[in-house]
């Protein structure tokens, strides 16, 4: 299994987009996510995703609130924000770019 | 979230840490709920704390989040010491305030700009030149066709504004019963426009209002008196008021903020200064000149140019002075004419009180600068009783610059506190002490604004106190070595080095303090026991004018109705109080001779006037109600030595020499006592009396419109009588009026208020200083005490004396009190040279001036000392030695 931040800056990516299909995710309902879409290929680490998480909503890309569980407990959930979009398809773009352009030198060579 | 919400986060950091953690433990709880082992969901977290102050160090700020924790327990410190906490905070505060009150008043006074266009520009005309007393003076006053030639020579280089001496003058907006009192300034009309000022109401003057003598009977009220005087009532436009024999139209009202040129009056009313009776009089000089000059022009050339045109009027006026005598007159011609920067204005209150000003700026600046010190040595000891703590801090991994940070911190609580205390002193001290500044009917008004200039002022001195008193312990508990102070055994010797020094530094500027005070102090006391050679007691003085001129007759009238009242003793009249401010003088002839260079001062008083004013007849005979001017006069014991000799004067002739050649004389009928005439400080002028009662050249009595009644009252306090008096001129004579009435004691005294003000504050300061240094005397005594506990049980314990342990202990100390004081008097020594001119009948050097200070400073020492003293011989050494 690759771990998801080995690959530069597809942490941010990944956490964006899987919000952006689903909002109001918690923590671990992310990690799930990436884990599955990606069939089972990338894995994000909880000392990683945290940090990541916080750091984001520091920068406005998402937001969190509290919920509260069906078994009572409280967790927080995240979701996109406007800012987060527009991050989102920047990011997303800068991510094609660098993967064609890493196609085109594995097929020239 | 934003830097906002970032700031925010340091104010509830630990709601911060606890959502953290809940929002890991839910993640746990989830995974476990999915199936996977609760240990290894654990483990997969792994160091939950250091994942939490990452997650922490992204939702705030770091460095405020470290400076919210420090000045938290900065505060627990400072309460755990509560007393010396609030010592410390005093003595700082009392230091802060008294600088900041001085800042205000320097800056109010001499530095904060004129709320005009180009302040920058301005410059005030003065000449310089050798005066009647054979010492060089300036003076800044011109006549108006003087200033017209000026302006009209410089007008390419420099904008000449006149603006007379603001004076404080009755008028009235209803009838003759309801004069009041205004400050007025005869302005130029162009003044307005030349400072870019704007109404606020109604229009300021224009070109048309300053052309012809006497025509533009036009008032501008200022800003202020408008507020004050109408509450800014819109109709005041159209009113009008009378003022001398003058009705008076408001045309306007001027900007808010603008209250004239004169820092320490606040101007009520503008007048064109073609309003002014002296507008077309050559010999009258009753206005000073501003000059805003165009950009690039040079000044020596442009003062150069000013003068030449100057001295050209004063030589064509000169021509008219026969009478003066040639070397005088040299003097007077050989004026060297200045330009000052008058950003701040021009004032008399500036040049009397720029350097007294700057004196007590540095005495408050020392007294702050011991209380720092004081702090400062109590944060040393503090840190000291703290060094096991800040080893540990070390230890742990602690920052040498979270320690610096630590112990500023603290510092800075303390600042804080004492700057807010010395604010709130600030802004009650300055306002008083510009309440002492001049007498109570004629007060100083000086805008005492909190802007931005005073709050940066308090800011930077907060901040500068801080690094001042806390850098030195902050450094020293940041150096720390922690093996050797867990261990016990820092080198206590180096933080006592520094205490000692720091003692010595208070004890140079304390002695600094006292000896200026005390100067300053003997300066008054010697100014307010000269003797006057009158009495002031009970007497009352009536300036008393009349709507048209009255005949002496007329004048001694009143005075004789005024004789009748009961409480009245004695009732006289003359031209001005003496000590009142105002002179005149002349050349006196004796025997046809030319004058000897000495003048004459002069004032004329009707027969019962030496009598009311207490003045001893030495010989001959007082005036009698037929003694005219010219004629008789009463000279005083000066005068007949100066100009007679040995001689006895009376029955002798003399001659007054006026302009144009023309002669008065006169018999000496009378030899009086030397009275003061104009001021305390100088010495006794020869002076003469004349008789009240004035003839013109055909015989006919002169006229007057103005005089001073005096009155001797039999009660104690003679202003109860005031009322009276000012009811009873006006019952005396239709058209008599009384303007002003003031005390002669109150005349007297307003000579030395500014010694008063400065004996004052000096001695407060002084005694401040005292105790400060006192205080930290005590302190550093007693915690090097403290500190050699054990040393001092051992000796006990070997059998030293008492006097060898008390010896022992004060030594260092009070080694560095009296180096500190010879230090401090050499400093002093140096630095009452430039207020030497402040001081009356002193010399610094003065053995009683020196001992003074030395005196009082050794015995606080040794008063300061006793406590630590006592604590040292009361040491039990089996006490000690058994808890080590």
């Amino acid at each position: 299994m690759w771990k998801a931040e080995s690959l530069q800056g597809s942490l941010d990516l990944l956490v964006l987009k899987i919000l952006s299909r689903q909002p109001r995710l918690h923590g671990y309902a992310i990690m799930s996510a990436i884990q599955s879409r990606s069939g089972e290929v990338l894995r994000v680490e909880e000392g990683s995703l945290y940090p990541a998480l916080h750091r984001m909503e520091e920068a406005g890309w998402i937001r969190s609130k509290w919920i509260t569980k069906d078994n009572g407990r409280r967790a927080r959930v995240y979701e996109l924000s406007a800012a987060g979009k527009k991050q989102l398809s920047s990011e997303e773009s800068r991510w094609l770019a660098v993967t064609a352009a890493v196609n085109r030198v594995l097929r020239t060579v | 979230m934003s830097l906002w919400s970032r700031i925010a986060n340091v104010f509830r950091g630990d709601r911060l840490s606890r959502d953290i953690e809940e929002e890991f433990q839910s993640h746990i709880e989830e995974a476990i709920q999915q199936g996977r082992d609760p240990a290894e969901a654990r483990r997969a977290f792994g160091g939950a704390l250091r994942l939490r102050e990452e997650s922490r160090d992204v939702r705030l700020i770091g460095w405020l989040d470290s400076l919210r924790a420090d000045a938290v327990f900065g505060w627990r410190q400072l309460k755990k010491n509560k007393v010396t906490t609030a010592a410390a905070i005093l003595s700082l505060a009392l230091g802060i305030g008294a600088c900041a009150g001085a800042f205000r008043l320097i800056d109010a006074l001499l530095v904060r700009p004129l709320p005009v266009a180009g302040p920058d520009q301005l410059y005030a005309l003065a000449r310089q030149a050798i005066g009647p007393e054979g010492k060089l003076e300036t003076f800044d006053g011109w006549a108006y066709p003087a200033f017209q030639l000026m302006r009209a020579a410089v007008k390419d280089q420099a904008e000449l504004i006149a603006i007379s001496y603001s004076d404080r003058t009755d008028l009235t907006y209803g009838s003759d019963q309801e004069f009041e009192k205004a400050y007025r300034q005869f302005v130029s009309e162009w003044m307005f426009s030349s400072f870019g000022l704007r109404p606020a109401l109604g229009r300021l003057f224009t070109e048309s209002d300053d052309v012809k003598p006497g025509g533009h009977p036009y008032a501008v009220l200022s800003y202020d008196y408008w507020t004050r005087r109408f509450g800014k009532d819109p109709e005041v436009i159209g009113r009008s008021f009378r003022m001398d024999k003058n009705l008076y139209q408001i045309v306007g009202v001027g900007p808010e903020g603008f209250t004239g040129t004169e820092p320490g009056t606040l101007t009520d009313v503008f007048i064109p200064t073609m309003m002014h009776p002296g507008a077309v009089r050559r010999d009258w000089t009753w206005m000073r000149t501003l000059a805003r000059v165009k950009p690039g022009v040079a000044l020596e050339p442009l003062a150069a140019k000013l003068g030449a045109i100057s001295r050209a009027f004063e030589e064509d006026r000169a021509k008219a002075f026969t009478n003066m005598p040639q070397k005088e007159l040299e003097n007077f011609l050989n004026q060297k004419l200045l330009l000052e920067p008058a950003a701040a204005g021009v004032s008399d209150l500036q040049g009397d009180y720029r350097r007294p000003l700057a004196a007590l700026a540095v005495l408050v600046a020392l007294v702050l600068l011991i209380a720092c010190a004081n702090v400062a040595n109590l944060m040393t000891a503090q840190a000291a009783a703290r060094a096991r703590e800040m080893a540990l801090r070390v230890s742990i991994g602690a920052g040498r610059r979270r320690l610096v940070q630590l112990v500023l911190v603290e510092s800075a609580w303390l600042a804080i506190f004492a700057a807010a205390l010395g604010g709130v002193f600030a802004w009650w001290s300055a306002p008083l002490v510009v309440s002492m500044l001049n007498p109570a009917d004629n007060p100083v008004r000086l805008l005492l604004p909190a802007d931005w200039r005073v709050l940066g002022f308090g800011l930077v001195l907060t901040v500068g106190v801080t690094l001042l008193f806390g850098l030195a312990p902050a450094l020293r508990a940041s150096a720390i070595q922690p093996v050797s102070a867990l261990k016990g055994g820092e080198d206590p010797h180096a933080r006592r080095r520094l205490m000692h020094a720091l003692v010595g530094l208070q004890t140079a500027f304390c002695f600094m303090v006292l000896f200026v005070a005390g100067l300053f102090v003997a300066t008054f006391e010697r100014l307010s026991h000269q003797p006057t050679g009158f009495s002031a007691d009970r007497v009352l003085t009536l300036e008393t004018v009349t709507e048209s001129p009255q005949s002496p007759d007329n004048w001694e009238q009143v005075a004789e109705h005024l004789r009748a009242l009961p409480g009245v003793e004695r009732v006289a009249v003359a031209s001005s109080t003496l000590l009142g401010g105002w002179s005149w003088n002349n050349f006196i002839s004796v025997n046809g001779a030319p004058p000897n260079g000495m003048l004459a001062y002069l004032l004329s008083v009707s027969p019962s006037w030496r009598e009311t004013m207490k003045i001893p007849l030495i010989a001959g005979r007082d005036f009698r109600p037929s003694d005219t001017y010219p004629g008789t006069a009463i000279v005083n014991e000066t005068f007949a030595k100066v100009y007679f000799g040995a001689e006895n004067p009376v029955g002798k002739p003399f001659e007054m020499l006026l302009d144009e050649g023309r002669r008065f004389p006169f018999q000496v009928v009378g030899l009086v006592g030397d009275v003061r005439y104009r001021d305390v400080r100088e010495p006794i002028l020869p002076q003469a009396y004349y008789p009240f009662r004035e003839v013109d050249a055909k015989g006919a009595l002169e006229p007057r419109s103005s005089g001073i009644v005096v009155v001797r009252t039999s009660a104690t306090n003679p202003l109860a009588m005031a009322s009276i008096l000012r009811r009873e001129v006006a019952r005396a004579r239709p058209g008599f009026r009384v303007s002003n009435i003031r005390t002669q004691k109150e005349i007297n005294e307003s000579h030395t208020l500014r010694e008063r003000l400065l004996a004052r504050l000096a001695l407060f300061f002084g005694l401040v200083a005292l105790l400060l240094a006192g205080v930290g005397l005590y302190g550093v005594l007693d915690y090097s005490v403290v500190q050699r506990r054990r040393e001092i049980g051992i000796r006990m314990a070997l059998g030293a004396p008492v006097g060898n342990i008390a010896r022992h202990v004060t030594t260092a100390a009070l080694f560095m009190v009296l180096a500190g004081a010879l230090g401090g008097l050499a400093l002093g020594m140096v630095a009452v040279r430039y207020i030497e001119s402040l001081f009356y009948q002193v010399k610094p050097t003065d053995p009683a001036m020196l001992a003074l200070p030395s005196l009082i400073i050794l015995a606080a020492a040794l008063l300061a000392a006793m406590p630590g003293v006592i604590r040292a011989v009361r040491i039990d050494p089996a006490a000690v030695l058994r808890a080590e």
